[in-house]
């Protein structure tokens, strides 16, 4: 980000460059840097919160009176509360199937129903669309119970697949709550409370176990979710 | 690291360690008056359109914004950023409303018609610094552009 904002102002373009990572913008050293103290994927702070993110943009924007390279610091710092999302799950169908593909596919209502409200901006639609979801979740399921990862189908590098099928469960997280989940929030419901979530787990436990490389399995969970 | 901290300030503690682009004697352009200026938003959250190409990893191009649309796809290959916020309010990563109303007020000067994504986390900059970069800067600068606010995840 910083090394484009060099460019840029190079080009004869001001930039302003917002940035969650402090030691990072210090040593990227922007032209005009403002640490917002954010988590990251939010680097106007509050989704829904006109108010204030005008306040970050109002910060940014005065900044293009400075006279010198500089980072400044936004006042306001949003933290990581470690929350777990509380999320009621919708009934599942009798099935023989593996519970978290009954689970996914019980989750279905809710995500078009966030698909429908929001737009299609999070969700499945890397290498899937919503209809793969519960068959590519079998496939981790498979390798958590013993398959061969190599021979169980999983449809994609194994860490993108899981982009799509987090991304489904978040989607419809966002419908079953009952506020704006606070960042990361539904990414530990997913990871920590749902079958799916297991799924993928046991499948990473037995890929390191099989002798995948670690680039292989080590991105199948979310570091920033990890507890 | 301290592991009393939440797991995603541990991240941001991980990231700080990385390695920069450093680049001696930076240009610092001086702009107009934010009132009379263009405002554009540069953003590294891999953000497209359905119908372009998402990003592959190491991907160092960069995809046009529509700012009149509002189909934005996050296409951001790590896992350890939040996308619920994006997902519930675009103006979270890309405060395109948020510049609307600015121009509305006469605060700035104008939107861009044109915005750029690219995407983050990569450990090759050479490619940005000298190819996709420079082409982006003049993709701003042909419509108008005076000021960028770039804007992570």
């Amino acid at each position: 980000m910083s090394t484009l904002a060099h460019v840029l102002e190079a080009s004869g373009l001001a930039t302003i460059t917002l940035g969650s990572v402090k030691g990072q913008l210090e040593s990227a050293a922007p032209p005009r840097g403002l640490f917002c103290d954010f988590p990251l994927g939010r680097p106007l702070g509050k989704p829904g919160d006109t108010k204030f993110q005008h306040r970050v943009l109002a910060h940014a924007f005065a900044m293009l009176q400075r006279t010198e390279h500089g980072i400044e610091v936004f006042p306001d710092v949003i933290s990581d509360q470690s929350e777990v999302l509380s999320c009621p799950m919708p009934p599942r169908a009798e099935s023989d199937d593996h519970p978290a593909v009954v689970e996914a596919r019980a989750l279905r209502p809710a995500y078009d129903r966030t698909i429908a409200r929001f737009g299609e901006r999070m969700g499945a639609f890397r290498l899937m669309g919503p209809d793969q979801v519960p068959a590519a979740i079998a496939t981790f399921a498979a390798v958590a119970d013993g398959a061969a990862w190599k021979e169980a189908g999983i449809p994609g590098i194994p860490a993108r697949v899981v982009q799509d099928i987090r991304g489904y469960y978040e989607a419809a997280a966002v419908s079953l709550a009952e506020h704006t989940p606070s960042a990361f929030e539904a990414t530990r419901w997913f990871q920590h409370e749902t079958e799916a979530g297991r799924a993928i787990l046991g499948a990473k436990q037995q890929m390191e176990a099989q002798g995948a490389k670690p680039g292989l399995w080590q991105y199948l969970t979310t570091g920033a979710a990890a507890d | 690291m301290n592991p009393s901290k939440p797991s995603s300030d541990r991240v941001k503690e991980l990231m700080d360690g990385l390695e920069p682009a450093i680049f001696e004697n930076a240009a610092f352009t001086t702009p107009k008056p934010l009132a009379e200026s263009t405002v554009a938003i540069l953003t590294s959250a891999a953000l497209h359109h359905p119908e372009q190409p998402g990003f592959d990893p190491r991907d160092t191009s960069f995809r046009k914004l529509d700012p009149k649309r509002t189909d934005y796809r996050l296409g951001h290959w790590s896992q350890d950023i939040d996308q619920v916020g994006f997902g519930i309010d675009y103006n979270v990563v890309f405060p395109i409303d948020r510049l609307n109303e600015l121009a509305a007020d006469g605060t700035i000067g104008a939107v861009s018609e044109v915005h750029l994504a690219y995407a983050g986390n990569q450990f090759e900059l050479e490619g940005i610094r000298l190819d996709s970069g420079p082409e982006g800067a003049k993709t701003l600068l042909d419509a108008g552009v005076d000021v960028v606010l770039l804007t992570p995840v």
